[in-house]
């Protein structure tokens, strides 16, 4: 392993902030990890703002703040504000589940830029279903009315597999009717809860390519009105993508318990050592700990990657794709078409993409043991 | 949006959302939008201040140019390209 070398690693762009694991949906695909963060061990109101602080001093411009619920902290105004006081752009990811308009308000008021609202279906029907909560779909619907009123920029952000992907067009439609402004068509990334729930929420190939020639005719037609973003899946990709932009090089995530993550899947890689923000500083997280060191740059990279003219576009792909489905985390991902395992995760997703019945969902939930009650 | 969207008597302005802001670690005008930031050189920001939903592009088009000692026809296309660019990706209204 190389020694550190601060001279050459960019400021971060971005710091995603997971305030919490407390959600009241249960989406099968959720990015949390498997191990959900309790209550009790989450940071408090001035570690997080000493966070934001020392993010602003290094460089980050946008936090996003996510969860779980962002807003079931109780004190998501104040974090709200102390962003906008340190001069970082905010970015609420939520659920719209438990937010009310006088919580919106109060947000606004404090200076939050930007909300971005996930939806799970085009339909209450679907919507519900897949975010195990009855009523969520209008509730989302509601929000947003409130968000666009407001005057803030709204972003939907979709996360789209086998239970949805053929709803893609409404989705679209839905963003237009919502006044969004943005819409993220996220296919499903497999780590975690995903990665157990792949059988029940990979799509075929041709629903896929499907999808895509939805949202590339809609992006030419709705130019001006509606930028949309989209996540290609990666099992029926040639390249891998570029994970988080590259390791250690665009964004820091810190879990509700203050542990600092290169990647929010980055915990699924046992051997990785995390420090923890109650402890060190975000610079000397961001520039020495062995956790964003590990796959920084092209070092690390089996010579397969190294020499590859993608190198320093793909950044090697995910390692926690790697490590998931290649059983070793610095290898090339498999979901790049030059990985001698490619064809077999091709196989793999094709084969349960056309199962007659998915199996049912393994809905998130905190285990029993760690189970509380979302405010 | 097509170019002619940029009419002399638009005024461009900034959105809810959008921020120009001056990086200090970087050294460098960036203009801030929703999961999206831009770096962006001295001429673009100086152009940017002047979106401040009063102006009219015609006038950010002759404050510009003269700002550069230059005739507006010689900066006229530039600058709406630019904000029409902009506009598409949703960061500037027009």
């Amino acid at each position: 392993m190389n020694a550190p070398r601060p001279v050459s690693v960019p400021a971060p762009l971005g710091l995603l902030a997971e305030l919490t694991h407390r959600c009241p949906l249960k989406c099968p695909y959720c990015s949390n990890p498997m191990e959900l963060d309790r209550r009790s061990v989450e940071l408090d109101t001035e570690t997080w703002k000493r966070v934001f602080t020392e993010a602003a001093a290094l460089g980050v411009l946008h936090t996003h703040l996510s969860g779980g619920e962002p807003t079931a902290r109780r004190d998501i105004v104040e974090l709200t504000r102390h962003c906008a006081e340190v001069g970082i752009y905010s970015n609420l990811i939520t659920s719209g589940v438990g937010v009310s308009q006088d919580l919106l308000t109060r947000l606004v008021d404090a200076g939050l830029d930007h909300v971005q609202l996930s939806i799970q279906g085009a339909d209450g029907a679907v919507n519900d279903h897949v975010a195990g909560y009855r009523g969520a779909y209008e509730k989302k619907r509601e929000v947003g009315r409130w968000v666009v009123d407001a005057g803030l920029p709204l972003t939907l952000n979709a996360v789209i597999h086998r239970g949805n992907i053929h709803q893609v067009g409404d989705l679209v439609g839905l963003a237009v009717a919502m006044g969004a402004k943005r819409l993220e068509v996220a296919h499903t990334q497999y780590y975690g809860w995903a990665y157990a729930n792949r059988a029940a929420l990979m799509p075929a190939k041709p629903d896929v390519d499907r999808a895509i020639a939805i949202v590339e005719a809609a992006r030419t037609r709705l130019e001006g009105t509606l930028v949309i973003d989209m996540v290609i899946p990666d099992y029926y990709a040639k390249y891998p993508k570029a994970c988080s932009g590259g390791w250690g090089r665009r964004s820091i995530n810190v879990a509700p318990s203050g542990k600092a993550l290169p990647c929010h899947a980055a915990e699924t890689i046992p051997h990785l050592e995390f420090w923890n923000v109650r402890e060190h500083s975000l610079r000397d997280i961001w520039l020495f700990s062995p956790a964003f060191t590990a796959y920084r740059g092209t070092d690390w990279m089996p010579d397969l990657c190294r020499t590859c003219e993608r190198a320093e576009i793909d950044w090697g792909g995910c390692r926690c794709q790697a490590l998931a489905l290649a059983g070793d985390a610095a290898a090339t991902d498999p979901a790049c078409h030059k990985s001698p395992l490619h064809h077999k995760i091709v196989a793999l997703a094709e084969a349960e993409a056309v199962t007659a019945t998915p199996p049912p969902y393994q809905y998130r939930e905190m285990t029993a043991r760690a189970r509380e009650p979302v405010e | 949006m097509k170019a002619d969207a940029a009419t002399d008597e638009a005024v461009p302005r900034l959105p809810r959302g959008v921020k120009l802001r001056f990086d200090q670690v970087r050294n460098s005008w960036m203009l801030l939008a929703p999961e999206r930031a831009f770096q962006i050189d001295e001429a673009a920001a100086g152009i940017l201040k002047l979106c401040d939903g009063e102006r009219t592009l015609a006038t950010v088009i002759a404050e510009t140019a003269a700002a550069y000692n230059e005739a507006p026809s010689v900066v006229d296309a530039d600058i709406r390209a630019m904000l029409v660019d902009l506009a598409n990706k949703r960061v500037l209204e027009l």
